[in-house]
């Protein structure tokens, strides 16, 4: 295992308002990690993955990516990212897939792919068009490149968001709840993606609530209770029994969610 | 019916409406310009820009536009400080004074009407820029302000519309505008009727026009919301290619 973790994350702290959602979370993930964050709704674990690229402000607490750390700074407005560019930068290494999607909709799917890597990463728009071209054709969406948002289904947008997240060439990808919004039956599409690029040894941290894809394509299970890591380990561990008692409590309520359904 | 009389009004009025078109196409620029700043402090987080406007877009949303007219036009000259300055030629000038008071006035409404666009930006969408390295102007420039535009426009050809009417107060500070021109006309014959009715006419096309090329644009900046197949040539594609 390599030195560096590729994503370490220290001690983060969160609370809005009196409430604390978040109270000390620290984490490492290196090359070809999966991670799936678990957890009852409310633990904190969508706040978490927020807070990795600060698209929530943590209180407390730093994020170091490929050994850098984001510089942080506090002043009358709260605490925040202290250098701009460097955020933007170290953004572009973190790719973001959201549970509702997110596509920009005045775009159509090819034009919201290579949206980052043209006008962030300032890359030839030729290279951008024929490399994004490809990602929709391992998606599995190739003939939708012209369509705008609005015409696909809730499934064809996922893999379209986490086509555009590729074309950044993410060093880590995080994944927030990406299924909870999809049909039952558009599921199996999108984890279907993701399994594939789990096995290409992309580094990924998913927030998720699929107990099939934590024990059988993670090679980490992390469980979050009231803002803390509650027990974590490897999915044979953790599935075989040997996480904490509310991690049991937690799988055997999915369990017979899944039966009553 | 007076053909003859009809054409040599309409051919009065046709020579007044270059200046009718220059006063608003002017003031729709320059207001629309201004608009742009007013709402950047209305959204900002400076209080006191946020403030200035607030009572910016009070006033000027509150008050006759008339009246306002009036005051650019009869009240700055009794200041000195303006009456010895550089911009008093400039002020001197009726014409002038009618696009500065119709900009200012413009520039409230379409000040709201764009936050009423930028507070329909899906905050989701932002954010999944803001995740992809983009901030700034970057993030203005090619999400916000697309979106943005898209929600305001139909409330903004409104406005637009509405500014090709409002030029015809400028006859009242003696600007020869369609409206000043058919009013000199009926002193001369006191054919009432029929001089109005050719101005009204004037003022029916130019808005017609004004309102095909808008909803073109906004056809053309709507295809999102419609299906592919429904699709269909149009003169926008002509005129600037199909995009893909």
């Amino acid at each position: 295992m390599s030195a560096t973790p590729r994503l370490s994350v220290r001690n983060i702290r969160k609370s809005f308002g009196a409430h604390e959602v978040l109270r000390g979370i620290s984490l490492d993930a290196h090359d070809g990690d999966v991670i799936s964050v678990l957890g009852a709704s409310g633990s904190g674990k969508s706040t978490f993955l927020r807070c990795i690229n600060m698209l929530e402000s943590a209180d407390d607490g730093d994020v170091i990516v490929s050994g850098e750390k984001i510089t942080m700074k506090t002043t009358s407005q709260g605490r925040g990212a202290a250098n701009r560019k460097q955020l933007d930068r170290i953004r572009t290494e973190l790719g973001m897939v959201f549970q509702s999607f997110n596509l920009w909709s005045h775009m159509t799917i090819l034009e919201n792919i290579i949206e980052g890597p043209v006008h962030v990463q300032k890359r030839p728009r030729a290279e951008c068009i024929a490399e994004a071209e490809a990602l929709l054709e391992k998606v599995g969406i190739a003939d939708r490149k012209d369509y705008y948002p609005a015409h696909l289904s809730g499934g064809q947008k996922q893999r379209a968001a986490i086509a555009r997240s590729l074309a950044m060439k993410p060093k880590v990808i995080l994944f927030d709840e990406p299924t909870s919004a999809l049909d039952p039956e558009l599921v199996g599409e999108v984890l279907r993606v993701m399994r594939d690029l789990a096995a290409e040894k992309m580094t990924m941290l998913v927030v998720t609530h699929e107990m099939g894809f934590a024990r059988n394509v993670s090679n980490r299970v992390i469980f979050m209770r009231d803002g803390l890591i509650d027990c974590q380990g490897t999915p044979d561990d953790m599935f075989g029994g040997q996480g904490s008692p509310y991690f049991q409590q937690f799988i055997r309520h999915m369990e017979t969610e899944n039966d009553a359904a | 019916m007076d053909f003859a009389f009809l054409y040599s009004t309409m051919k009065a009025l046709l020579a007044a409406t270059p200046t009718t078109i220059g006063l608003f196409s002017l003031s729709v620029f320059f207001g629309g310009l201004l608009a742009l700043v007013i709402v950047t402090m209305r959204v900002s987080n400076n209080i006191i820009a946020r403030n200035f406007a607030k009572g910016y877009i009070f006033v000027f949303r509150g008050s006759p536009l008339l009246i306002q007219m009036f005051l650019v036009f009869y009240g700055l000259g009794q200041f000195g400080v303006i009456r010895h300055s550089f911009v008093w030629p400039a002020l001197r000038e009726p014409f002038i004074c009618a696009v500065l008071s119709l900009a200012l006035c413009t520039a409230g409404y379409s000040a709201e009407i764009f936050r009423s666009g930028l507070r329909a930006v899906p905050p989701g969408e932002v954010e999944a820029a803001r995740a992809a390295g983009m901030s700034g102007f970057l993030l203005l420039r090619r999400i916000i302000a697309p979106i943005a535009l898209r929600h305001a426009l139909p409330a903004y050809s409104t406005e637009i519309v509405l500014m090709v009417k409002s030029t015809a107060l400028a006859s009242l500070v003696t600007v020869w505008e369609i409206t000043g021109v058919a009013q000199r006309l009926i002193s001369q014959t006191y054919r009432t009727m029929e001089i109005f009715l050719c101005a009204a006419a004037l003022y029916l096309l130019l808005n017609f026009i004004i309102l095909q090329a808008l909803s073109l644009l906004e056809n053309r900046l709507n295809r999102h919301h419609r299906r592919p197949t429904e699709r269909k040539p149009s003169v926008m594609n002509a005129l600037f290619g199909a995009r893909p």
